[in-house]
This record gives C-alpha cells, sequence and structure tokens, in this order.
C-alpha cells in the first residue's frame, strides 16, 4: 500500500493541487498584482503603485465598516457558541425526540444568506412597523441586532452538530469516573466535557469568527449597509468601493481593500487558533 | 514517433482553423434592458434566419450590467454591442468604444444631441428617448371633480393633491400618491429622476450644462416636492424605506392612488388601467415661470460598439444595428414590440411609437412647453445617489433632518466630483 502511494503519489495529489491553484493561488497572486493597478477590466491595467493602499487607509467608511465588522464578529462569535453549545448539552441527553429537533435547528442552515436575508427584512421590518420604530435601514442598530439575530439562526445549527459529534466522543469512562468520585453535574462539565471538546470548540470558533468577518450575502439582503453606509460590513464596502464607482482607480482601490481585508482575516484566524489549540488536551 | 506528434499537431492546427474559418463573424449584444429581453431574442432569431449571422442577446439582470459587462468584456468572445448610460458611464468603458461617426447609425440619427462625444469621436449612440413625469389617473381625478388641465404649477399640484388625499376615504383610495418607495427597485425614481428638477434649473439659471459643484439654489423646492410626496401618499413617510417599485405599480393599477411619479417605460406595468384613463403631467416643483415646464425628456441608454472585437465582428455589429433601424421587422420590433421612441429618421409613419404616455409628450412638446433634458447623466457618481437617497429616506422617516440631504446634495456633489476628476 504505502509503496503504492510512493509511486503513483502524483495521481493522488495532483488534482487537488490544482484545483487549488486554479481555484485560489492564481486569482490570490493575480488579485494581489492588480492591488497595486487602476484598471476597467483585468487585461488593461496600469501600475500606480502603493496609492491604493494609501487611499485605503484615508477611506472613513473603510475604518467604520471596520469596527461594525468587530463588533458583530464579537457579538455573534460568543452567541452562536454559546447557544450552539447548550442546545448540543440538551440534545445528547438521550431526550424524546432529539433527531427530530436536530434536523429543526439544523435546516436554516440549508437556506442561502440572499433569502434569509430578504425573508428576515420582511420579519424584522413587521415587527418594527407594529412596534412603531424606524425600520430596519433607517437605523443602524436595529441593522445591527437584526444581523446578530439572522446569523444566529442560520449557525446555530450548525454549530449545534459540531458540539454534538464533540460531546458524544468523550469517552464514557472518564464521564463514569467523574460520578463515582462525586462530581456534580455542572463539575463534569466544566472539568471533563469542555476540555474533551476543545478540538469542536476550535473549529466552531473559527468557523464562526471568518464567517462573521466575511459576512456578505445576508448584509447586503437585510440592510444593504442602510442608513448611509452605517451598518456596512467589510465585504460589502469592498464590493461597493468596486461597482458602485465610475472610474478606474476605483477598481484598483476596492482590490487594494480586499487584501488588506485578507490579511485581517489570516491574523485574526491564526490568533485565535492558537489560542483556542493550547486549550487542547491529548485523549 | 516524431512524425505522428508532427502530424497531430498539423490535423489540430488545421481543425483550429477550420473552427475559426466558420465562426466567422458574429454578433454579441449585452442588453440593459431586461423588459424588453423577449422582443431582443425574437429580433436576434429572425436576423439570424434571414442572414445566417449568429446573433446572441444576454440580458443582465436589472442594477447588473456593470459587473455583467465587466466579465463580459473580458472572455474571448466578449460583447460586440453594449450600453452607457451617458457620460459618466463612459468614463469606465470610453477605451471601449469604436468610433461610430460615419455610421449608418450616425446618418439616420434626428438630431446630433443623441449621439455621446468625446471631441469630434462618437462613443455612443442613443436608440430609444423616453420620458418621464407624474402619471396621473383621469378617472379618478375626475371623480375628485378635477381635470389634468387643472394643474399648472406647484401649487395647483399642491392644492388638489392635497384636498385629494383629505378625503381620500370618500373617494375610496388610500392616497394621492403611490408610495415613494426607497427600496433599491424605486428609490432611483427619487434620488436620480426628481433630483434632476432642481439641478436643471440650477444649471440652466447658470446657464451651464455639468458642474464640478452643484450650488442647490433650487433645493428648497426639491424639498417641497419630495415633502407633498411623503405627506400625501399611500401610506406613513416613515414606512417608505421598505416599500418596493412593485408596491407603487400595485397601489397605482388597483386605484388606489391617483398620482404616479414613472416614465413612458412603465406603460406596460400600468396598461390595464387603460390608456384613456391615464395621462402624465409635469413635475412642478415651484419654479417662476414653471406654467410652460414640460415633461422630462431624455435617454440614458447608448448603444457602444465594442473597440477591441475583431474587425468582422465589429463589422457584422454595425451591420445589425443599421438593419435594427431599417428593416420592417426591427423597427417594427423597436417601436411597436418594445414601444420605444427611437432617435433615428426611419421610424416615422407607421414606426412611430404607439406608447399613449409618449403620445401625451409629444402633445406637450407641440403645444409650445419646454422639455426638460435629463442632467442626472452629470451626477458625478452612483455613491452620490446612493447619498442622497440615504439622506432622503431618513427625513422621510423622521431619523434624518432636511440638513442631511443638503449635505448629501451639495457637499456629496462635490467630494464625488473631485474624487472622480
Amino acid at each position: 500500500m504505502e509503496k503504492a502511494i510512493r509511486k503513483y503519489w502524483p495521481a493522488f495529489l495532483l488534482p487537488t493541487l490544482a484545483a487549488f491553484i486554479i481555484g485560489f493561488i492564481w486569482p490570490f497572486v493575480w488579485g494581489l498584482y492588480l492591488s497595486f493597478h487602476k484598471f476597467t477590466t483585468v487585461s488593461k491595467t496600469t501600475f500606480v503603485g502603493l496609492s491604493n493602499y494609501v487611499k485605503v487607509f484615508e477611506d472613513p467608511t473603510f475604518v467604520s465598516a471596520f469596527w461594525f465588522t468587530a463588533k458583530f464578529t464579537v457579538v455573534s462569535t460568543i452567541l452562536i457558541n454559546i447557544i450552539a453549545f447548550l442546545l448540543a448539552l440538551a440534545l445528547t441527553r438521550g431526550l424524546r425526540g432529539t433527531n427530530v429537533y436536530r434536523t429543526v435547528f439544523f435546516l436554516p442552515n440549508l437556506i442561502g444568506g440572499i433569502v434569509l436575508g430578504y425573508i428576515w427584512q420582511i420579519l424584522l421590518n413587521g415587527i418594527l412597523t407594529n412596534l412603531g420604530l424606524p425600520l430596519l435601514a433607517l437605523d443602524a442598530r436595529y441593522g445591527f441586532w437584526g444581523l446578530i439575530i439572522l446569523m444566529c439562526w442560520q449557525q446555530i445549527g450548525y454549530m449545534m452538530i459540531i458540539y454534538i459529534a464533540g460531546l458524544q466522543n468523550v469517552p464514557g469512562d472518564l464521564l463514569e469516573a467523574a460520578s463515582i468520585d462525586g462530581a456534580t453535574s455542572l463539575q463534569t462539565l466544566i472539568k471533563v466535557k469542555l476540555p474533551m471538546v476543545m478540538p469542536s470548540i476550535t473549529i466552531c470558533t473559527f468557523l464562526t469568527l471568518t464567517n462573521s468577518f466575511k459576512l456578505f450575502d445576508q448584509n447586503l439582503a437585510l440592510t444593504g449597509g442602510e442608513p448611509a453606509k452605517a451598518s456596512q460590513m467589510l465585504a460589502l464596502n469592498i464590493y461597493d468601493t468596486f461597482y458602485a464607482r465610475s472610474g478606474p482607480q476605483w477598481k484598483g482601490i476596492g482590490q487594494a481593500k480586499s487584501v488588506v481585508f485578507c490579511l485581517l482575516v489570516i491574523v485574526i484566524a491564526l490568533v485565535q487558533l492558537h489560542f483556542t489549540r493550547r486549550k487542547e488536551v491529548q485523549q | 514517433m516524431k512524425k505522428i506528434v508532427a502530424l497531430v499537431l498539423a490535423l489540430t492546427l488545421c481543425m483550429a482553423l477550420a473552427v475559426t474559418a466558420c465562426a466567422d463573424a458574429s454578433v454579441y449584444y449585452l442588453n440593459f434592458k431586461p423588459e424588453q429581453d423577449t422582443q431582443w431574442q425574437e429580433l436576434a432569431k429572425v436576423y439570424t434566419e434571414q442572414t445566417g449571422v449568429p446573433v446572441t442577446v444576454v440580458t443582465a439582470a436589472s442594477g447588473e450590467y456593470e459587473t455583467t459587462l465587466m466579465s463580459e468584456i473580458e472572455k474571448s468572445d466578449a460583447p460586440t454591442l453594449f450600453q452607457v448610460n451617458g457620460p459618466v458611464g463612459l468614463a469606465n468603458w470610453t477605451d471601449y468604444c469604436y468610433d461610430l461617426s460615419g455610421t449608418a447609425l450616425m446618418e439616420h440619427l434626428t438630431n446630433e444631441s443623441f449621439a455621446l462625444k468625446e471631441g469630434d469621436v462618437v462613443k455612443g449612440i442613443a436608440y430609444v428617448v423616453e420620458t418621464y413625469g407624474i402619471i396621473a389617473n383621469t378617472k379618478l381625478l375626475e371623480k375628485a371633480g378635477y381635470t389634468a388641465a387643472d394643474i399648472t404649477n406647484f401649487e395647483s399640484l399642491k392644492k388638489v393633491a392635497e384636498d385629494i388625499q383629505a378625503r381620500k376615504d370618500e373617494l375610496g383610495i388610500d392616497g394621492a400618491f403611490t408610495s415613494a418607495g426607497m427600496d433599491g427597485s424605486s428609490d432611483w425614481r427619487f434620488k436620480t429622476h426628481l433630483a434632476n428638477m432642481p439641478i436643471y434649473y440650477e444649471y440652466k439659471a447658470d446657464g451651464i450644462t455639468s458642474t464640478g459643484a452643484i450650488k442647490g439654489t433650487y433645493l428648497d423646492n426639491y424639498k417641497a416636492i419630495w415633502d407633498l410626496y411623503i405627506n400625501n401618499a399611500t401610506c406613513e413617510p416613515a414606512l417608505l424605506a421598505s416599500k418596493t417599485g412593485n408596491d407603487a405599480v400595485a397601489e397605482f393599477v388597483g386605484e388606489k392612488a391617483v398620482f404616479y411619479q414613472n416614465g413612458t417605460w412603465a406603460w406596460n406595468d400600468i396598461s390595464a388601467l387603460g390608456a384613456e384613463n391615464l395621462t402624465m403631467i409635469p413635475i412642478y416643483i415651484g419654479v417662476e415661470g414653471e406654467e410652460n415646464q414640460g415633461l422630462c425628456t431624455g435617454t440614458e441608454n447608448y448603444w457602444c460598439v465594442n473597440a477591441e472585437a475583431d474587425q468582422e465582428d465589429i463589422d457584422a455589429t454595425l451591420a445589425f444595428l443599421e438593419w435594427v433601424i431599417t428593416s420592417d421587422e426591427g423597427r417594427k420590433s423597436m417601436s411597436q414590440d418594445m414601444g420605444f421612441v427611437v432617435p433615428f429618421d426611419t421610424f416615422t409613419g407607421e414606426y412611430a411609437s404607439t406608447n399613449p404616455l409618449v403620445a401625451v409628450d409629444t402633445e406637450m412638446t407641440a403645444a409650445g412647453k419646454t422639455p426638460i433634458s435629463w442632467n442626472f447623466t452629470t451626477m458625478p457618481s452612483e455613491e452620490w445617489k446612493n447619498g442622497v437617497g440615504s439622506a432622503l429616506t431618513a427625513y422621510a422617516a423622521g431619523t434624518g433632518d432636511w440638513d442631511g440631504v443638503v449635505t448629501a446634495f451639495v457637499d456629496g456633489w462635490k467630494t464625488e466630483y473631485d474624487l472622480t476628476h
């Protein structure tokens, strides 16, 4: 077997590698190249040096979008993970109808972000109208919490499934030993279950953190950045820079923004992985 | 072995040549107007049947034209025919525009002002002239005891609208105006088309045709008309943020409102009401001498031929366009099926537009009213329009004040203009 792999490794590796290069490396390098240029279409470009990057940091909308995104990411990551974990705990106790509940909680994840965004826009606007409050597009606070509700609704089910898998993998003998030692259920949870599901926590925080930070569809559909860009997140800000402006210089600036954005996501994800990995234990 | 390789290579080369030879010239039109997609597809089919030249028509989704064009034009079989919306739109695509001077299109054009020029180079040619104003349901207007002739300036418009609004229950309607929805499907009616009014009058007063810094001389008038729209509508002003274009159409066609600001292109949506019950009145904003004002007439649809395409494709495209504006099939399709007013001298007699809203405009111009030109093509950017739109929405809902609109309009113009120049 090992011999076969040693001999035929290109056959196994190459398709994935090719896909990775075509779908990731090449566009990435091309994007990096374009961020130093002025262009309307990517085949006709003019080199402009670092000026696109200078303009990115001079743009107040980019900075405000960053803070909005940061706040959103913190709140949604915490809420989604806590609620998903609690649900997972509740649904691993062997209650009746567990499978039905798991399915129900997971279902929202199967609907696309744009569709969800529009559905929730109608729902939330309906509620706000009845309460006599300004609509989503008029007040960034409602836009913010609307996005949080939407993301929770969509993501909790998925994270719950990962946590359930983690909880089911906690060895029975450890739990048994804990109960023989007289640990309360809270102690078992904190001292045994939590350390054992640390890998799931790493994955879930990674997914929620990066998903929230990169959020686009839901933002576009739910608030569209209104009022006056106050609920605009980074990805939408980049999209707007690229498409809502006329003149070739904006494309380059949008491209530079997305390079900065990419670096931000990488840094945040690496820091998070570093911290949660440290807490993982060997079984 | 080598021989075989050489043979295979030679064969491939031949094949490649043969394929390109077969493909010949073709036309690829990236259409901007989703309302007319079916008609263009049919027209393309007829042309291919008659001449054998393949014509592809692709229609970009509403609001996605620039995005679609940007990716399509990179392809090896890029659009040979595309559209820009005026001088601002042209800025993006000027390198891709083939010089149309001396073409059949240019020869048949009724008025030089419908050509989009840069110096002496003709970059684009308008193919449809459109008109907008306040579409009124005359049946309801008469029920309320008025006729369209009673409305001759802002004052009388305001009087009629407010009276109708006050008696809406008696008249069985929800409001004088349809909801001025600020959803993306409808907000252009106000942040672009209505905003044209103060811009037009300012340009006229200053004797200019575009500017880098708008003064906002007529913004009080803009406020007056906007107040009239939002306070005499089918819904509370605070709800406008989520109202869509379809909402307004439904209210108007359902005879729940008397006035609906839109243009000749909306005819298909509202034709159910019957031509005899519809008319269009100018958008009066309370400027001195506006009794003589006509409807807003202009274009934001210019055909451009892709200069990067192969010469034979360019020729094929020009031939196709000439056929469209001179053949019976093309003229019938454009004027009757698409309902366009086409600015070419080949569209006379039976090929004049049958759109009743267009007829209103023709009558008004004949009666000596001055048409309002479309100056919104000089708005500095999409970004500027969005800023004004947001401010209008916030003002309507009470979460912002009118100063916000003034700032977005005046300061925003300068900022955006400086950024793009």
